[in-house]
């Protein structure tokens, strides 16, 4: 597949789609738990670096084969977001973000000083098992599982949850179980796009999941606008590009990147697809058609 | 020994404290984290460093300049960045715009200045007293020393004076306070001035003390503050106070006697201890969920 495609486009077109792949990953983990259930997290880097770090140890130390490293780690994130899904249930808001940046923070020192991650270091000479195929398949089984979800009767208790918790619980919604659902899944995905990024570059080090990482994904969510899979999908592909873009710019680079955050949040402060949901989009389709 | 790590962390703690107050008055009035708010207190750590190096400024002189510029800073940032989401936004939305100027004031300074660490001149003789088996510096005591006026005088401040009652009603309630003939906008705009203002005075302090400041001086002091006013109850200026304090004693006992590479972790983590046993910080009032 890759060689196919490389005949027509170039390896660094090749390697930017990549990336954008594990984004989306990524930024449709962070829009269940930030997006659509409305609780405000901001230590996702945290769950990927777990991810990334279990999956290298596992193929690395354990020589365990690629896709069993890429649940593994997965699993561990997911267990990591569960545990943090439990005090969720008394914090709101504010008090959570931070929370989840403290978790973020303290994963990345703990990944500092842990002896099998290489410390500083980080780890590398992982073999570079992603591949664009890989990446883009699972993208698209979690699109349409996440959409799947998002139109079911849980889909509708976690976007009930953002709008009205007391309003959700009184129609019966067990809110409790459902953040820490959203949590656990938001993780599990973060964990999954950690093992693809190991094994897409080669290397992992702590200052590759710090605080601006988690910025970054909750950057794609917000823009592309809250709870839409549309937007997050959007969102990746515009975060993802945008920097290279501005690589003409060179050194002025990070200068219109937070510009244009302002710019765009100014003029579409609802997110560029805020509100649209797949199922939206198909409804809209199908009216066309009668 | 147990003295003088007290000592180190209230100088710290006191810091904290006054970059804290900057997000909590913010958070108070307008529910928003401002995350520029840490490179606010980085560029007044460097406008203090030029008139004190460029111009030869006394250093009271440049530290009260370094306030000035930031209090026109801030209220730059919330004119161009957040006035125009107010109202129509989620409050999301505005946090993204605070993070896209926080990234825009750091690579700024690094275009300008590039991104290494300056050193601070010295500027104030450092003698050091001894009190029995404590040693205190001159400089910690200024720093102590000016960080309580500060903050006595944003006290008297907020209860005494006109604006301060006014910025308490926008606190209560932002829409009845309009409706009772308070310039609301006026109040945000002075809120964020006072704000940044002592932001600065934290970054000239923490420049002179710790002799150094870098452009990316602003994120992990902006996370810590920002903890520090989540610990002291949000909102509560009390509390960011309070946090202040406690969070750089803690940091610095952490660091003296557990281990001083978990140093970043420590302070999060007692952070998440508290507010798993106290959801709403040690001075926050718990809300009441009504339907």
């Amino acid at each position: 597949m890759e060689g196919f495609l490389l005949q027509f486009i170039d390896a660094y077109y090749l390697r930017i789609l990549v990336i954008i792949g594990i984004n989306i990953i990524l930024a449709l983990g962070l829009n269940l738990i930030t997006g659509v259930t409305g609780q405000l997290s901001m230590g996702h880097a945290g769950f990927m670096s777990i991810g990334a770090y279990t999956a290298a140890i596992l193929t690395l130390q354990f020589g365990l084969s690629f896709g069993i490293a890429l649940l593994g780690g997965a699993v561990m994130a997911g267990l990591f977001g569960f545990l943090i899904g439990i005090p969720t249930l008394r914090l709101e808001g504010d008090y959570l973000a931070m929370v989840t940046i403290g978790f973020g923070e303290i994963i990345r020192v703990f990944f500092l000083n842990f002896e099998l991650g290489g410390k500083a270091t980080g780890l590398y000479g992982m073999t570079k098992y992603t591949t664009f195929t890989t990446v883009w398949i699972l993208v698209i089984i979690i699109v349409l599982l996440n959409a799947k979800l998002l139109k079911s009767r849980h889909g509708r208790a976690l976007y009930a949850i953002r709008e009205n918790e007391i309003a959700a619980e009184a129609a019966g919604v067990n809110t409790t179980l459902m953040k820490v659902l959203a949590f656990t899944i938001g993780a599990f995905l973060a964990g999954l796009a950690g093992g693809l990024y190991a094994h897409y570059m080669g290397y992992i080090a702590p200052k590759d999941f710090a605080f601006m990482k988690s910025i970054e994904i909750l950057n794609m969510v917000v823009l592309g606008g809250m709870g839409s899979i549309p937007g997050s999908i959007l969102g990746a592909f515009i975060l993802t590009i945008a920097p290279e873009m501005l690589r003409i710019v060179d050194e002025y680079r990070l200068l219109f990147y937070g510009a244009l955050l302002v710019i765009l949040m100014i003029f579409r402060p609802n997110g560029l697809l805020g509100n649209v949901r797949i199922y939206d989009l198909k409804k809209r389709f199908r009216k066309k058609e009668v | 020994m147990f003295w003088e790590q007290l000592l180190n962390g209230l100088t710290l703690g006191s810091t904290y404290a006054l970059i804290a107050l900057g997000y909590t008055m913010v958070y108070g009035i307008i529910q928003l984290i401002n995350f520029a708010h840490g490179e606010i207190y980085m560029f007044g750590a460097f406008v203090g460093l030029v008139l004190v190096t460029v111009f030869g400024l006394n250093i009271i002189v440049a530290l009260v300049g370094a306030m000035i510029f930031c209090m026109f800073l801030g209220m730059l940032i919330e004119r161009i960045a957040y006035r125009p989401l107010r109202g129509k936004s989620s409050r999301l939305s505005a946090l993204i715009s605070a993070i896209g100027v926080s990234i825009f004031l750091s690579t700024l300074m690094v275009l300008i200045r590039g991104p290494n660490t300056t050193r601070y001149p010295e500027i104030i003789k450092i003698t050091t007293y001894n009190i029995g088996s404590i040693s205190i510096s001159s400089l910690q005591i200024i720093i102590l020393a000016l960080a309580t006026l500060l903050m006595v005088g944003l006290q008297v401040m907020i209860k005494k004076t006109r604006v301060g009652m006014a910025m308490r009603a926008c606190s209560q309630d932002l829409e009845a306070s309009y409706l009772m003939g308070i310039n609301v906008n006026r109040v945000i705009s002075f809120t964020f001035a006072v704000g940044s203002a002592l932001a600065a005075a934290g970054g000239v302090m923490v420049g002179v003390y710790y002799n150094a400041v870098w452009p990316y001086m602003g994120l992990m002091a902006g996370l810590k503050a920002f903890a520090a006013a989540v610990l002291g109850g949000i909102g509560s200026i009390p509390g960011a106070m309070v946090g202040g304090l406690t969070l750089g004693v803690l940091e610095i006992f952490g660091v003296a006697y557990l281990s001083s590479s978990y140093k970043d972790a420590i302070a999060f983590a007692i952070l998440i201890l508290v507010l798993i046993i106290r959801p709403q910080g040690i001075f926050g009032q718990k809300k009441i969920k009504k339907v």
